[in-house]
């Protein structure tokens, strides 16, 4: 009681700390939360004629599933569909979504980390600055224009094709789009800042008198940098990876402008599920299956890497 | 001069990340339709295609709208998020802060789709409102994590320094509190600013027949004619891109400078 | 070492202040006044509850039971922009965006006077600590030293009736803490208000304070003046804590007329003062007779015998400059002791194993109980 009334400001922490996040908050749970729920409501639901019909069933996501159109009051048959599981080309749909984010998460966290450590180690502190400018303004650049580019560069008659013929080396244009290779360099270069920063951050809390203890007590500088500085920056890499894979899975400019296929990836099937077929409990079943792939890869690489995320902070 | 290994590779890395950009000028003043070698000749004609545009120049307005009410509205949400997560203990604050940060690593399409849902619903008529419902939504995250940092950043003690010498609630935030994270917060309008209007998904999903930039330009994309058109387009937006977040970087440097820090790191 | 503080007056008061965190019980039960126009410190390790406790005085914390009264006034309802103390800040918390002036002038913003009588009385507290000149600098580019001297201007233009200390010199190097001590004393003694210092530095503790109220675990376990303090602690842990204290097991004998009879270990049989020398209560690790290390003298060929001594063997040597510390083991002990020596021109060092007459004097002993 007396802590209450001590000093006006202190108030009650917690009820001050809950008035002033409310807003955001209020936000986030009527806009953010609630339609999730109501998606993942929907996605055991039965599919209506431009509606939802409130009858709960699981064959969404397994076995065989009907849409229904209600005709004086009683429900009709329209058509049979597949569940997300069952039905092998959305099944197909989530495994190439998830390979391509994986190649792509694999080739970008690859491709950064030599970058990152380029800028750590060898770039002198008062430069360092201007680098990470550079390497973070593409990220905020327009990504349509930027996924159009790389369509123009490796299109049929696009830049290299037009490069390639014009000195010689080849005669007839080479079929560089529409491919998972097309989404994977797109995608790669779109992420690149990403996975470059918290890789740099860690290599940068990294005490460099442990890489001299490192050369000191015996080892090559090769042999120190993958005893003493891989290990160190693991936290890095593990938050790259994670922040290239969540976002790369669902993306869905890259796939509809260089992808090919119908729905290439599991961000186009959503759209055409949802919005073309009227389906919208299965492309909710298909939306619910995709956070929970995203969020059971990341649980499991962050379970296989838990011993180098451990420690101070 | 020396290059060694690695000297080779940041510098291959960077055209990698740089060349697209590059080649939007280049092709942008090139007096073809067709995106390829060899260039025919210098024109500023897409240019002129850009600014006779009438379509265009609405998408820009709507898009400007857009943008400025959602990075102003992120903002107010991102200090009161930042600030409360920053100074106070409260219940279910890591669901809480949680939630509100989610969108960072979710699907921008998951988000439209669950929003459009509902609100098709609950019958609401999709407009430039709606699209500002969802960029809110998406930016909100990024500036709660700029003004964090700079909340972050402020010591306590200044606070409790202006209590002692007499100040109440509200005097201090204004004398203290909001001069020092001024620049945080110009930063994370200035995010919150480009990333409305370089999103699409929301936009395109979320939106009327108002349409825009973003949409516009992908809507372009199908007819080769215009190819050239939104080459010019683009060069133009890189260069305000740049412009921008040069502005942002300088604040929140200015920022870092005034409380004294070292400096941490980009905007992530 | 201070002015003689002739004034009694009640200045703070503390009546059986609790202060929960959750389930951490941070102030177990403080009772205890504060002198108006006393230097007064809140000495102990860290978390002992010492900034707690300061933090109660300035309304930064509340507490969950108990009394704080500043100046006969109960505090419990006054919010700390309204208490009529002033604070000076760990890290100084000095306003980066402003400058010099304006962040000594910033408690002014509501005073009724002039800006120029502000301008001037701000000008007189920065010739006071020392700063006059500094005005128009920028905050940030201040030193240490200058960033204090600026808080305690910006604290003590508001003519506070209790100006609070909280680790003012922890981040000081150590001339320039050596240095601010004397400053801060002379301070004291000019503006003649209540100074409440929290350290962990005891000699800093000693130096400056009238009285140091020495805590542990959110309790004071002794509030003395600093000689009665370093003389006569009234606990171990008090002993341990302020200087180096050498313990000796003893067994009391018999008690009567304000005489204790004891047997001490290498000591052999006492007869100390009940009024002076013994202290404490008991404790389940028995008795002890403790001294400090100055009270030992190594005593050379040919040199007078103190009161007492006792023989014994030289275990480490220590070389300070100006002292030399040793370790002995008296003749009839288990563990050695802790003895200190001036070295004085033309005293030699002893070397490791070096057998030795030790002098000691029943009179420099307290005992524990």
């Amino acid at each position: 009681m007396a802590e209450a009334k001590q000093g006006r400001f202190l108030g009650s922490e917690a009820a001050y700390g809950l008035g002033l996040v409310s807003p955001t908050a209020i936000y986030a749970i009527m806009l953010l939360a609630a339609p999730l729920g109501f998606i993942l409501i929907a996605s055991f639901l039965t599919d209506g004629y431009l509606s939802i019909i409130p009858k709960f069933q699981l064959c969404n996501y397994f076995g065989e599933c009907a849409s229904y159109k209600v005709v004086d009051g009683a429900l009709v048959e329209t058509q049979k569909y597949l569940g997300a599981w069952s039905d092998p080309r959305l099944f197909s749909v989530m495994v190439r979504s998830l390979v391509v984010s994986l190649l792509v998460t694999v080739a970008t966290v690859a491709l950064a980390y030599p970058m990152a450590y380029y800028i750590s180690f060898h770039v002198a502190p008062a430069r360092k600055g201007i680098w990470l400018f550079l390497i973070t303004i593409p990220f905020w650049t327009s990504y349509v224009i930027w996924v159009f580019m790389w369509n123009a560069i490796l299109g049929f008659s696009g830049v290299i094709n037009s490069v390639l013929i014009g000195i010689g080396l080849i005669d007839t244009p080479l079929n560089m789009t529409f491919n998972i290779q097309a989404m994977v360099i797109t995608l790669a270069h779109s992420f690149a800042p990403f996975a470059i920063l918290p890789i740099y951050v860690a290599l940068e809390k990294i005490d460099r008198s442990l890489l001299e203890a490192g050369q000191d007590l015996g080892e090559s500088r090769f042999l120190t940098f993958l005893r003493v500085t891989l290990p160190l920056s693991m936290a890095g890499v593990v938050a790259a990876v994670l922040i290239v894979f969540i976002p790369t899975i669902g993306d869905y400019v890259t796939p509809k402008l260089v992808g090919g296929a119908k729905f290439p990836m599991i961000a186009n099937a959503i759209e055409v599920l949802m919005l073309k077929g009227d389906n919208k409990p299965l492309g909710s079943a298909i939306a619910v299956s995709a956070m929970l792939i995203v969020g059971l890869m990341s649980v499991l690489f962050l379970f296989l890497n838990r011993r180098y995320l451990r420690g101070p902070k | 001069m020396k290059f060694s290994g690695l000297q080779l590779y940041a510098l291959a890395f960077l055209i990698f990340l740089y060349g697209p950009i590059l080649l939007l000028p280049v092709f942008a003043f090139n007096d073809s339709t067709v995106v390829a070698f060899p260039l025919k000749g210098f024109t500023t004609q897409w240019f002129q295609n850009v600014w006779n545009d009438s379509d265009l120049w609405q998408a820009v307005r709507n898009s400007l709208f857009v943008a400025l009410s959602a990075s102003v509205i992120a903002t107010m949400f991102g200090i009161f998020a930042a600030r409360a997560s920053t100074r106070y203990r409260f219940p279910a604050k890591g669901g809480i802060m949680g939630l509100i940060l989610l969108p960072m690593v979710l699907p921008d399409m998951i988000v439209a789709m669950a929003l459009l849902v509902v609100l098709l619903a609950l019958n609401v008529q999709l407009s430039l409102l709606t699209v500002i419902l969802g960029h809110v939504l998406i930016c909100t995250p990024f500036a709660v994590a700029i003004l964090s940092s700079a909340f972050q950043s402020l010591d306590q003690s200044l606070e409790e320094a202006a209590y002692d010498l007499g100040e109440g609630a509200i005097s201090t935030f204004y004398l203290v509190i909001l001069p020092l994270v001024t620049p945080g917060i110009i930063s994370a309008f200035l995010i919150s600013f480009t990333i409305s209007l370089d999103e699409f998904v929301i936009s395109n999903f979320l939106g009327s027949k108002d349409k825009l930039l973003s949409v516009y330009i992908f809507g372009q994309l199908r007819f080769p004619k215009s190819v050239p058109t939104i080459m010019a387009l683009g060069a133009v937006l890189v260069a305000l891109s740049v412009a921008l977040l040069a502005l942002a970087e300088y604040f929140r440097r200015r920022g870092i400078a005034r409380t004294g820090l070292k400096n941490t790191g980009g905007f992530l | 070492m201070n002015l003689d503080k002739s004034s009694t007056t009640t200045m703070i008061e503390f009546k059986d202040v609790h202060k929960y965190y959750g389930d951490y019980h941070a102030l177990r039960g403080i009772t205890a006044t504060i002198r108006a126009g006393e230097f007064f410190s809140l000495l102990g390790p860290s978390g002992c509850g010492k900034t707690t406790l300061l933090r109660t005085i300035a309304g930064f914390e509340g507490i969950s039971s108990g009394v704080v009264l500043v100046d006969g006034k109960d505090m419990v309802d006054v919010p700390a922009n309204q208490r009529p103390t002033n604070m000076v800040f760990q890290s100084y918390a000095i306003f980066p965006h402003l400058t010099v002036e304006q962040n000594v002038g910033f408690g002014l913003r509501k005073d009724p006077r002039s800006r120029p009588e502000k301008a001037a009385a701000v000008a007189e507290a920065l010739a006071m600590v020392g700063l006059a000149g500094f005005g128009t600098r920028a905050a940030h580019a201040l030193s240490g030293g200058q960033r204090q001297r600026v808080a305690l201007a910006r604290a003590l233009i508001l003519k506070p009736k209790v100006l609070l200390l909280d680790e003012p010199l922890s981040a000081l190097d150590k001339k320039m803490r050596e240095q601010m001590q004397v400053e801060l004393i002379k301070l004291q003694r000019q503006v003649g208000i209540t100074f409440v210092l929290v350290t962990h530095d005891q000699e800093e503790a000693l130096v400056m304070s009238d009285r140091i109220a020495v805590m542990f675990e959110g309790q004071i376990a002794q509030l003395d003046d600093p000689e009665t303090l370093y003389r006569r602690p009234k606990t171990r842990a008090v002993a341990n804590f302020i200087g180096t204290m050498n313990f000796l097991p003893a067994k009391i004998l018999s008690e009567s007329g304000g005489k204790v009879e004891a047997e001490a270990q290498g000591f052999g049989r006492l007869t100390l003062d009940a009024q002076t020398q013994v202290t404490g209560t008991a404790t389940p690790d028995g008795a002890a007779v403790g001294f400090r290390p100055e009270t030992l003298t190594l005593l050379f060929e040919g040199q007078q015998v103190a009161d007492r001594e006792v023989m014994a063997t030289v275990t480490e040597v220590v070389y300070y400059g100006d002292m030399t510390y040793y370790d002995v083991l008296l003749d009839g002990t288990t563990d050695p002791m802790r003895l200190s020596m001036r070295n004085v021109f033309g005293r030699p060092v002893l070397d490791i194993g070096t057998r030795t007459r030790v002098g000691w004097s029943p009179g420099a002993l307290v005992m524990f109980r």
